[in-house]
């Protein structure tokens, strides 16, 4: 199985070593050589320099022959276009975008992209996390009184 | 008409004044503060800062009346495309125009359905091609909209359609000659027309036929 991580940051990078671990055969794309550096010692997969917008890159980056491809630039848009060239013109079966903005996400999940809204995730988990606490008496007194 | 342009750089904030002297409504979104601040001097209230890709700027910019035209003016070509699809589609904005800047990026644009475009480095380069003669297939117009293009060709004494008359040419499928060039002449192209070396010949064809056209007029 063959994966195509689009950008190689924080997030693209451990995903890449993730999958590479899994056994999947992976190739990495970044524009800066540098992203290199966060795949580690061990990474056994592929690496291509260039921007992802650029066919010709997600050519030699084997999209052709891809079967899932994880878009993770830092740019909400840019990875929202690149999903749609891996779907749309590729035919990549399994295309997963990551969308900081929840708004967009969440519309461009309705045109049937699978968008993954980091954002959305975290103000859920921090949400529920405070709701989770104990809330000292002193706090939850006023509004006790108030009703 | 209303008309939401968003991206205040040179093209924007000379679209965006051309169309209020006109008369028509225009709102202009930028991010950027300092070119915002610039832009307020002159345009008021009719801009607004924000980044043009945020449904809630859009909105706060009347994208849910929803306006006639949506321009999309960015320097950027994938927020430009974003901006065009979110209006399209969500917003049911009838007509947008984007602008590429990277002529690469067109065919993401056509892949997307985002239509008709507008690029500056393509219209310069198809300008130098009709000026360079050595070239021998000019493209000088795309109809997006038809899928269809208008080249021109230039007969020279070696290629196998001189001497023949149109009617006798084995055309591909999907073009047509439209007009012949001759000593400063220009007429319509019909089935007697004889070719000779030196026409300049204007055909109509769907892109992808230009390899077939160019073996038919000009290849030995």
């Amino acid at each position: 199985m063959k994966a195509l991580i689009i950008g190689c940051g924080r997030v693209g990078s451990s995903v890449a070593t993730q999958l590479d671990r899994d056994g999947w055969n992976v190739v990495a794309v970044d524009e800066k050589e540098e992203a290199l550096n966060r795949l580690g010692s061990h990474w056994g997969g592929g690496f291509v320099v260039g921007h992802g917008m650029d066919v010709d890159v997600l050519r030699e980056a084997g999209i052709e022959e891809a079967d899932a491809v994880v878009v993770a630039t830092n740019g909400d848009n840019t990875n929202l276009v690149i999903g749609q060239v891996a779907q749309k013109r590729f035919d990549v079966q399994c295309v997963v975008v990551r969308v900081l903005d929840p708004a967009r996400a969440d519309f461009y999940r309705e045109l049937g992209l699978r968008t993954i809204s980091p954002t959305k995730t975290a103000i859920e988990v921090l949400t529920e996390a405070v709701r989770a606490c104990e809330v000292p008496a002193a706090i939850r007194e006023p509004a006790e009184a108030r009703s | 008409m209303y008309t939401l342009v968003a991206g205040g750089g040179k093209a924007g904030a000379n679209v965006t004044r051309s169309l209020m002297r006109m008369g028509h409504e225009v709102t202009l979104i930028e991010q950027r503060s300092d070119r915002f601040a610039q832009l307020e001097e002159e345009f008021e209230h009719q801009v607004q800062q924000g980044d043009a890709t945020e449904l809630y700027v859009l909105e706060r910019a009347g994208i849910g009346r929803p306006p006639d035209l949506v321009l999309a003016l960015t320097g950027d070509d994938e927020d430009n495309l974003i901006i065009c699809q979110i209006a399209k589609e969500r917003y049911g904005v009838p007509k947008t125009i984007a602008r590429v800047n990277d002529p690469r990026n067109q065919a993401h644009f056509d892949l997307l359905g985002i239509s008709p475009t507008v690029c500056a480095t393509s219209s310069i380069l198809a300008l130098v091609e009709h000026e360079v003669p050595e070239h021998e297939l000019i493209h000088l117009l795309e109809l997006r909209k038809e899928n269809l293009e208008i080249v021109e060709v230039l007969i020279d004494k070696d290629s196998p359609s001189a001497g023949k008359r149109v009617e006798r040419l084995p055309l591909p499928d999907g073009s047509r000659l439209i007009s012949v060039m001759r000593n400063g002449k220009a007429e319509i192209a019909v089935g007697a027309t004889e070719l000779q070396p030196g026409d300049q010949v204007l055909a109509i064809l769907e892109p992808g036929k230009e390899d077939e056209l160019r073996r038919v007029l000009l290849k030995k």
